[in-house]
């Protein structure tokens, strides 16, 4: 087996006072899509956080194909190779869609270039009719793919996404989940923070549990989708 | 893939073109600006009248240097006014003490206001909002008094007594009040031209991104801290100017130059003209000092005449006096076009 992109092990996260996260631990490897899954408040979104730095955990090693990326600036770690779409997207609402998507390029951590903006178009062909549109007048929909395509511009060894579904239409999520399908088959490595344990059973390689901010359970997608205890105990609703 | 660069290229060019002529439209205007102001003295005996502009130009550096931080960055400094001070204070002392040529003693009171603004920036841009501002206010106290308390050096509360040697160079002589005032008349309007650059620049956008929301500027990959401390710096610089005009107007230096004081009425002229204009801080620079100016003279109590103001500003208008007549324009033209 390939060496871990990304390795996270033990890391505490606190807000305050009050820890967050207790000792989670995940990797993903080349090539997988990784859904972190688990309930509202259970720490995906902390856990998504403390990896690009936004939340600096307290204790624990966040490493980027074996270099120690955590305690470094959100700036640093993006530069190291990680892109981050975060819960709210943040695009930028008063520019076009080609200007959100020209802000985001930057070489990769190996000075790669992977996705000129031609070939954005082609993996997201509902955002080359759109090149100039104000992206705050996007749907939600749209304004996500942008976040997405916006991130891949910066040519990541590795794309967290955090709650890509969240508040879209099913149709729409659909729509999502082919796109993280078909860049899943280009060969990406994603790490998806996700409650919608259905969006992630048809797009993931695997995936791992997280509870009350500990890791609970991990391991191959069909491994989870033949686990119903697993499956009733933490994410049904 | 050189198609697709060619393409970019071809996308960017009308941006580019459009950035350069405004680039061309800015020199003219501070062409035309320093070409009005500098024939002043052919209409007008008026000494007063000159004096005014010799104010505003020093006011009107160090206040459009402070909407660099407040309005481009989102850094509310309440302690900008200590490089005010600190250039009226070096420019003075290396002219008393060295006797060097203006032109170097300027050029040295840069290098040391950079210094020193390095050093304090570095620990006070980490700082948010709130713990920000009243950092910068500390320092500002901490330089204050140690120029009350290092009375030797500088004076005490007596100030830089005695006058500023101004040797004439290049055939300027300052001690000449025409020659004056058409030094301080360039000096504000190569400041404000230097300043539009940096705000109109890549690293301009950069800050007006950092402003928005910093949090999205990292994760993208920029670096916050090096950006803001890079404009902190930059402010100082053009703030020290200003101090400088200031020395050189009054012929010293006295303590109140670093007073938080001057920090607040730079706080208060960027709140009267606005900060979401380029130009807002310049017209708060001449209604704050034509306020003073005219207040003063009918009653000691305007202190209570400029809250008035300042209250009709921030609670009437809700913003500065140009942001007003800016979004009166684009309504208008909204209009217009039939929107």
């Amino acid at each position: 087996m390939s060496a871990p992109v990304i390795d996270v092990a033990d890391l505490d996260v606190y807000y305050g006072t009050s820890q967050i996260l207790f000792g989670v631990g995940l990797s993903v490897r080349q090539g997988e899509t990784m859904a972190l899954l688990g309930r509202n408040g259970a720490g995906k979104s902390t856990t998504m956080k403390a990896i690009m730095g936004l939340a600096p955990p307290r204790r624990g090693r966040v490493s980027l194909r074996g270099a120690v990326i955590s305690g470094l600036k959100p700036h640093t770690i993006a530069r190291a190779g990680l892109g981050f779409v975060p819960e709210d997207r943040q695009i930028f609402p008063e520019h076009t869609v080609e200007d959100n998507l020209v802000i985001g390029k930057k070489k990769g951590p190996e000075g790669q270039d992977e996705w000129p903006i031609k070939r954005i178009y082609d993996v997201f062909p509902l955002l080359e009719p759109l090149r100039h549109r104000i992206a705050g007048r996007l749907s939600g929909g749209e304004q996500q793919m942008l976040a997405i395509a916006r991130t891949l511009m910066g040519n990541p060894a590795l794309l967290l996404l955090d709650e890509p579904s969240e508040g879209l239409a099913p149709i729409i999520v659909q729509r999502i989940g082919e796109l993280l399908r078909q860049l899943r088959q280009l060969g990406s490595t994603v790490l998806i923070a996700e409650q919608n344990m259905h969006f992630c059973l048809g797009l993931a390689s695997h995936a791992t549990v997280i509870d009350k901010g500990q890791i609970v359970y991990a391991a191959g997608i069909d491994e989870l989708k033949a686990n119903e205890a697993i499956r009733r105990r933490y994410l049904a609703l | 893939m050189t198609e697709l660069e060619a393409g970019r290229a071809e996308r960017l060019a009308p941006v580019r073109n459009g950035m350069a002529l405004q680039r061309y439209r800015d020199v003219l205007i501070a062409l035309i600006a320093f070409a009005v102001l500098a024939s002043l003295p052919l209409f007008t005996g008026s000494k007063a009248l000159l004096d005014f502009v010799i104010r505003c130009s020093a006011y009107g550096l160090f206040a459009t240097s402070l909407n660099l931080l407040v309005g481009y960055t989102g850094l509310t400094s309440f302690g900008h006014g200590m490089f005010f001070g600190l250039g009226a204070y070096s420019f003075g002392l290396i002219m008393q003490k060295l006797g060097v040529p203006i032109p170097v003693a300027f050029v040295a009171t840069l290098a040391i206001t950079a210094l020193i603004a390095a050093v304090i920036g570095a620990i006070c841009v980490r700082l948010k909002e709130i713990y920000f501002a009243f950092v910068t206010l500390a320092f500002q106290m901490l330089i204050h008094s140690t120029i009350l308390s290092w009375a030797s050096f500088t004076g005490g509360d007596q100030g830089l007594r005695g006058g500023i040697p101004r040797p004439a160079f290049f055939g300027i002589d300052l001690s000449n009040h025409v020659h004056l005032y058409v030094t301080s008349c360039a000096l504000l309007i190569l400041g404000l031209l230097a300043m539009r650059q940096i705000a109109q620049s890549p690293f301009g956008f950069t800050l007006r991104m950092i402003r928005d929301n910093a949090a999205r500027a990292s994760f993208l990959g920029i670096d916050v801290w090096r950006a803001k401390l890079t404009v902190f710096v930059l402010a100082a610089l053009f703030a020290s100017i200003g101090g400088m005009v200031m020395a050189l107007f009054v012929s010293g230096a006295y303590p109140e130059f670093a007073y938080w004081t001057i920090s607040g009425e730079g706080i208060f002229i960027n709140m009267l003209g606005g900060v979401s204009t380029f130009l807002g801080p310049m017209v708060g620079t001449v209604l704050l000092l034509l306020l003073n100016d005219t207040v003063t003279r009918f009653t000691e109590y305007h202190g209570i005449v400029l809250g008035v103001v300042i209250l009709f500003f921030a609670l009437g208008l809700r913003k500065g006096l140009l942001d007003f007549v800016a979004e009166w324009f684009s309504r208008r033209r909204d209009a217009g076009e039939g929107r």
